[in-house]
């Protein structure tokens, strides 16, 4: 049972988000998660306003569907097979306390981030929308995400990938040496 | 019965997002930190996997279901868009502590607040949409 609740190590994780992609290769597809943001635009009818978005969105509906599968495996893992609690870094949990983020280690998201209550705090909605926004933009600029690039596109040996995803480490390191010491002070 | 496939794979890939903590805000922010190996040994392996797996299928011609080649196209060659595009992203991807893939997972997890980042995601994709001929490629 613990082998279940306790959170998977890096060499069982790893090898099974590459055995994802490899079905998916197998049924004809590519492994892609942000592609489902452009499809969702498209039929809430962004093709009115961007050529962009005039595409044969149905096409793209099996990835919806995988999309709902996430979910629902997250719901899953959540409930039944997760005590939900990370065990981050000792080090990197003080270091967290510094910029107000007391929930390392006790928690699976920061509560001051992502708990409910938290809807209310002006701060942090506009933390978690304009995270959202430069995710959205960038992987359609980039033309991928995490899935896309870092997984997929490294699988096949692919330079534009390599360099979006150093790109994608630039971005993170930035934001989190230069830019957190001063949203979160 | 496709779609039930699909719906499977989607489920398995939920699953290991959330027990891999690949999803978890606090996994991405120790990555950043160099502060664990957790993250780069999840991408790590599952990369020298992918590598090797996808030589292979090129290496023997191996088709998919029904004989349709595998989707292995070449990506476009360019280095501002991947650059510039990757770079936001990854400053999103930090201040969120989320990518694509876990957005959807948390919500099934019913951390809800992870609303407001998919809502901004998909702004984001919009607004890129409407910027897309302004900008470097």
């Amino acid at each position: 049972m613990d082998l279940i609740m306790e959170p998977w190590p890096w060499y069982v994780s790893g090898p099974l988000i590459a055995l994802t992609m490899f079905v998916l290769l197998f049924v004809g597809k590519q492994f892609g998660m942000s592609s489902n943001l452009r499809t969702a635009c498209s039929i809430g009818g962004a093709g009115k306003v961007s050529e962009f978005f005039r595409f044969d969105w149905k096409s793209q509906r099996w990835n919806l569907i995988v999309v709902a599968g996430a979910i629902i495996g997250g719901f899953l893992a959540n409930q039944y097979l997760s005590s939900n609690i990370v065990a981050v870094n000792p080090e990197i949990a003080e270091k967290l306390e510094t910029y107000g983020i007391n929930s390392a280690g006790e928690a699976y998201l920061p509560t001051e981030l992502f708990g409910a209550e938290q809807l209310t705090n002006p701060k942090v909605l506009a933390i978690l929308l304009i995270g959202g926004f430069f995710v959205g933009f960038g992987a359609r600029y980039a033309g991928g995400c995490t899935s896309g690039h870092a997984i997929s596109g490294l699988s096949n040996l692919q330079l534009p990938s390599l360099i979006a995803v150093i790109g994608f480490f630039i971005g993170g390191l930035v934001m989190i040496h230069f830019l957190y010491p001063i949203i979160f002070n | 019965m496709k779609s039930i496939i699909y719906l499977i794979i989607g489920i398995f890939f939920g699953i290991i997002m959330y027990k891999s903590e690949a999803a978890s805000w606090f996994r991405i922010y120790e990555m950043f930190e160099f502060g664990s190996f957790h993250m780069y040994g999840i991408i790590g392996s599952a990369l020298a996997i992918g590598v090797v797996g996808v030589a292979l299928i090129k290496k023997f011609n191996i088709k998919a279901i029904g004989g349709q080649d595998m989707s292995l196209a070449p990506k476009d060659k360019s280095i501002s868009r991947y650059l510039f595009g990757g770079i936001l992203f990854g400053l999103g991807w930090a201040l969120a502590g989320a990518c694509p893939g876990p957005m959807y997972v948390l919500v099934g997890a019913g951390f809800y607040p992870i609303l407001i980042v998919i809502g901004g995601a998909l702004l984001g994709t919009f607004v890129y949409g409407l910027l897309k001929n302004k900008l470097p490629h």
